[in-house]
């Protein structure tokens, strides 16, 4: 096999990295939008849970995404829209993970609080959690799974889709979608 | 030694949630099918929650720079995109090097051709990617209300994501070498070591740099 050379790595990695650039921007823009910013003040903990909701999405779909992928490869799941036992148990386990991992991380977030002796409230970072947790699940599964099997019809190799699908999706939703739970909560906090 | 311990930690958890998941939602059917709702539970919960609990590291250095944040949004703009960046670049290096040593290509070695080609081709896309969002996050922060200058955006976007891009490449080189070493498969150890302390490294290079510049 020929040596690899720089350039021909740089022109294939370039378009799936400029895409997450993209993505990234877009998230850092409702990350730093006027009313995201008053989220932030509003809320102690807000940035403190951020960095884990985002790298959490990504390993749950992520790893659905793999796992559907491998799926279809070994013929043990058709890339059909049905009730197929596995689909749907691969389905409603990362729906667990995804919120109990959410609620987590707000307990996590809290606790870290209050030892550094600051002030915040459990009650209201595990409505965001659960709010921006659920929301995401929604969208991720859905988009998910008919990504990777029409992909699959279509003759792409979904393991070839998820990585980029995941990590620009799970950014951008992620943080809107905590947008969207900080806002909910404060209605009623 | 330390990986043993932290891996038997995570099956005894793994064992504890399984009983948990019984408690709650009874028995599956066949609990060892790979495909099991509790079988995929079970396993992942107790990695998220240690990612969850290290990711809190990135939370609270993001959580103390809180005000300078708030102040430029520009440096908010910069956050999801470096955490991003990190994540895909280390990757991409991982899964090219763990190909090569199954390849048998791979040596730990800056001579190797293979070796030189990725790592040129990592720090062409950090200085590719970082130039570009340095430029975009300057201006969103514009449109957004901060006053930060170009210069000092673009600073900061460069200095810190090239330091990251230096660290991905060597952290990388040295994981792939060492799972080889201890006898695991790079494509299952390297990707998700890797990319979660450059995602953590990322933030607190991002701030490291920051509070020079600004």
């Amino acid at each position: 096999m020929p040596h690899d050379t720089a350039l021909e790595v740089y022109r294939s990695a370039l378009p799936v990295i400029l895409v997450s650039l993209v993505a990234g921007l877009f998230a850092g823009t409702i990350l730093g939008s006027e009313t995201m910013r008053a989220g932030i003040e509003s809320v102690p903990g807000l940035l403190l849970l951020l960095p884990a909701f985002l790298a959490t999405r990504g390993s749950v779909y992520g790893s659905l995404g793999a796992r559907l992928s491998s799926g279809l490869h070994q013929g043990v799941i058709e890339p059909r829209f049905e009730a197929d036992e596995r689909l749907v148990n691969a389905v409603v386990a990362s729906f667990i993970n995804g919120m109990a991992v959410s609620v987590f991380i707000a307990c996590v977030a809290f606790l870290v609080l209050v030892v550094s002796g600051r002030e915040g409230s459990l009650l209201q970072l595990v409505g965001i959690m659960l709010i921006a947790g659920f929301l995401s699940a929604l969208l991720m599964l859905s988009v998910l799974v008919s990504v990777v099997f029409v992909g699959y019809r279509r003759g792409f190799d979904p393991d070839n889709l998820i990585g980029p699908l995941v990590t620009t999706l799970g950014d951008v939703f992620g943080v809107f979608f905590l947008l969207v739970g900080v806002l909910i909560v404060g209605w009623f906090l | 030694m330390v990986p043993v311990t932290f891996g038997d930690d995570l099956s005894a958890m793994s064992d504890r949630l399984d009983e948990l998941y019984e408690g709650l939602f009874g028995e599956d059917d066949d609990p060892l099918d790979q495909w099991a709702t509790r079988t995929i539970v079970t396993t992942m919960l107790p990695l998220l929650a240690v990612l969850s609990v290290l990711q809190m590291v990135s939370g609270s250095v993001l959580q103390a720079f809180e005000e300078t944040l708030l102040a430029y949004p520009a440096l908010l703009v910069l956050v999801p995109v470096q955490i991003g960046t990190a994540g895909n670049l280390a990757s991409i290096m991982c899964a090219r090097l763990s190909t090569q040593l199954h390849l048998g290509t791979f040596e730990l070695d800056p001579s190797n051709p293979d070796v030189r080609a990725n790592t040129l081709a990592i720090l062409g896309l950090a200085a590719t990617v970082f130039l570009v969002v340095g430029i975009a996050a300057w201006a969103i922060g514009r449109v957004l209300g901060g006053d930060l200058a170009l210069l000092a955006v673009l600073t900061i976007s460069m200095v810190s994501g090239m330091a990251l891009a230096v660290l991905v490449v060597v952290l990388s080189l040295l994981s792939v070498w060492g799972s080889f070493r201890l006898g695991y498969d790079p494509d299952d150890t390297t990707i998700p070591l890797v990319t979660n302390v450059c995602d953590i490294v990322g933030v607190l290079l991002l701030f490291g740099v920051a509070s020079v510049v600004i």
